[in-house]
């Protein structure tokens, strides 16, 4: 269960202001999508969210824990592609983050406890659709499959908020309907917080239970760096819920 | 008509066109020698192909006469010795030190320029100091091929560490990973292909460490055979050695890419 607190949250690059003055706090079980024009600082906001970027002013909460200043298991990314690893099978990356966790020392389980880690790997890929490409390696995975891959190595370790980066944006348009039945039903029987980046506003529209727009409020035309972005509308959505989810 | 470089060989005919610069080079070598020896019956600059398949089978199997050794194999045996304990060494050296510079800023800072500037020293150089430090045994011989091949295949190896998509590394840690886990179940793996590969590409540098070394201080060895009978012309020896020098090599090199290959299937492509 995990409450996200932003508080007075700004960012610059020395004299280039990308975040200004954000206020935030998102309950627990929201799906919250993110919108905005390239450079509106949507990124920054979620490699801050991330652990890879510091704010320069203000804080980020968990729970009303200052977030930890670096990529870990409370919160899971799944990145437009490149995240894949070339080496492991399907069922390797399934099984990494388990192992991680599990073996913090050789890096893989045996026996009895990997048993039970490829059976929870199973099951997560039946839900995924992925189990028949099971033994596959990501090279021989088509775009969307390649995506439904990156989905479930990061649902499978249990984020409390999973952040995605414009996840379908490289997709067929055919198929990101079904991406998005996918992620619904996960988003549902595994009650994470998800915040995702899109540049499709019906997209954006579909998903959420909350839609934050990325803009700046104030623009000097003589130095276009002096002022940043910040949230320019919180709507509130109801559609993105149960009935989609429950229909699919 | 099509363009050329949309002219692609049939298997059969492309493997007739590999075979055109050695059947080339071989029908010169017998034009040229056949020439010189109807000039001149002594000549040794280009014996015939007769003399150099007899001599090389009196290197190949009957002992020496004055050591009692079979000289080929002599030779074969202590130059394969030194260069591939050379090479394991490498290997070794480069694969941790390569990671360690590309994966932890630290120690890439720390540790990057030297080895960008120790790679700059010409081994060759550096060799009377070994001689001369380890004396003129194996260790030196050993260390000079060390010296040679491994500062360049830390910086390929380092360079493709840092090629990595940092997306991968960001997130094996949201997946819990620690930098040890990190590196042994995600850097590691991709890199033993690379390593493989940057082995490959040194292995012609490593011979030419291993026969300069051999050809300065040596009892026996390739590089020394053939840097011996140089001193009376003996194109009969020093030819087979070369072929033979180059089957070894090239031998290695093919063992290298089917390992590569059977090892690690998912790096093909």
């Amino acid at each position: 269960m995990a409450t996200l607190t932003v508080k007075r949250l700004w960012k610059e690059y020395g004299n280039q202001v990308v975040l200004e003055n954000i206020n935030l706090t998102v309950a627990d079980h929201e799906f919250v999508t993110i919108v905005g024009a390239s450079g509106s600082g949507k990124t920054t906001f979620l490699k801050m969210l991330l652990g890879i970027e510091q704010p320069s002013r203000g804080q980020l909460l968990i729970d009303d824990k200052p977030i930890a200043p670096e990529p870990d298991q409370q919160r899971g990314i799944v990145f437009q592609r490149y995240s894949l690893f070339p080496h492991l099978s399907v069922m390797d990356h399934v099984l990494l983050g388990l192992e991680f966790q599990g073996a913090p020392f050789v890096g893989r389980l045996f026996g009895t406890r990997r048993k039970q880690a490829v059976e929870k790997a199973n099951e997560m890929l039946n839900s995924v659709g992925l189990y028949q490409a099971r033994d596959k390696y990501p090279a021989q995975l088509s775009g969307g499959m390649q995506q439904r891959l990156s989905i479930a190595q990061s649902v499978i370790c249990e984020p409390k908020i999973l952040l995605l980066d414009e996840p379908f944006g490289a997709l067929d348009p055919g198929i990101t309907s079904d991406m998005h039945d996918l992620i619904l039903n996960l988003w549902e029987s595994r009650r994470m917080t998800i915040f995702m980046i899109t540049h499709d506003v019906q997209e954006s529209f579909k998903l959420g239970t909350r839609l934050l727009v990325f803009d700046k409020l104030r623009h000097d035309p003589q130095s276009p760096e002096a002022y940043g972005a910040s949230i320019t509308y919180d709507i509130p959505l109801r559609n993105g819920k149960k009935t989609q989810a429950s229909a699919a | 008509m099509p363009r050329l470089i949309n002219l692609h060989p049939r298997r059969s005919s492309a493997l007739a066109l590999s075979a055109l610069p050695f059947l080339l080079l071989l029908i010169v070598y017998i034009i040229s020698s056949s020439l010189r020896l109807a000039d001149n019956a002594d000549d040794k600059l280009l014996p015939a192909l007769g003399d150099l398949y007899s001599t090389f089978k009196q290197y190949a199997l009957e002992p020496d006469q004055r050591s009692g050794e079979i000289l080929l194999w002599l030779d074969t045996l202590a130059s394969l010795k030194r260069i591939t304990i050379a090479l394991c060494i490498s290997t070794t050296l480069s694969l941790f030190i390569g990671l360690c510079i590309g994966i932890i800023p630290l120690l890439r800072a720390a540790f990057g320029p030297f080895i960008t500037v120790a790679s700059m020293i010409p081994p060759l150089a550096v060799l009377p100091i070994l001689f001369i430090a380890l004396g003129l045994e194996e260790t030196s011989k050993i260390t000079l091929i060390v010296i040679g091949i491994t500062p360049v295949m830390i910086r390929d190896l380092s360079q493709r560490c840092m090629e990595l998509p940092t997306e991968q590394l960001i997130k094996a840690q949201s997946l819990g990973a620690s930098t040890w886990l990190l590196i042994i179940r995600v850097v590691v793996p991709q890199m033993l292909p690379r390593l493989l590969g940057a082995l490959r590409l040194s292995l012609a540098s490593a011979w030419l460490f291993l026969i300069s070394a051999e050809a300065i201080a040596s009892t026996e060895g390739l590089g020394y055979r053939i840097f011996l009978v140089r001193r009376y012309l003996a194109m009969d020896v020093i030819l087979p050695y070369v072929l033979w020098i180059t089957l070894l090599a090239f031998t290695m090199d093919w063992m290298l890419r089917t390992l590569s290959r059977k090892l690690f299937p998912w790096a093909e492509s």
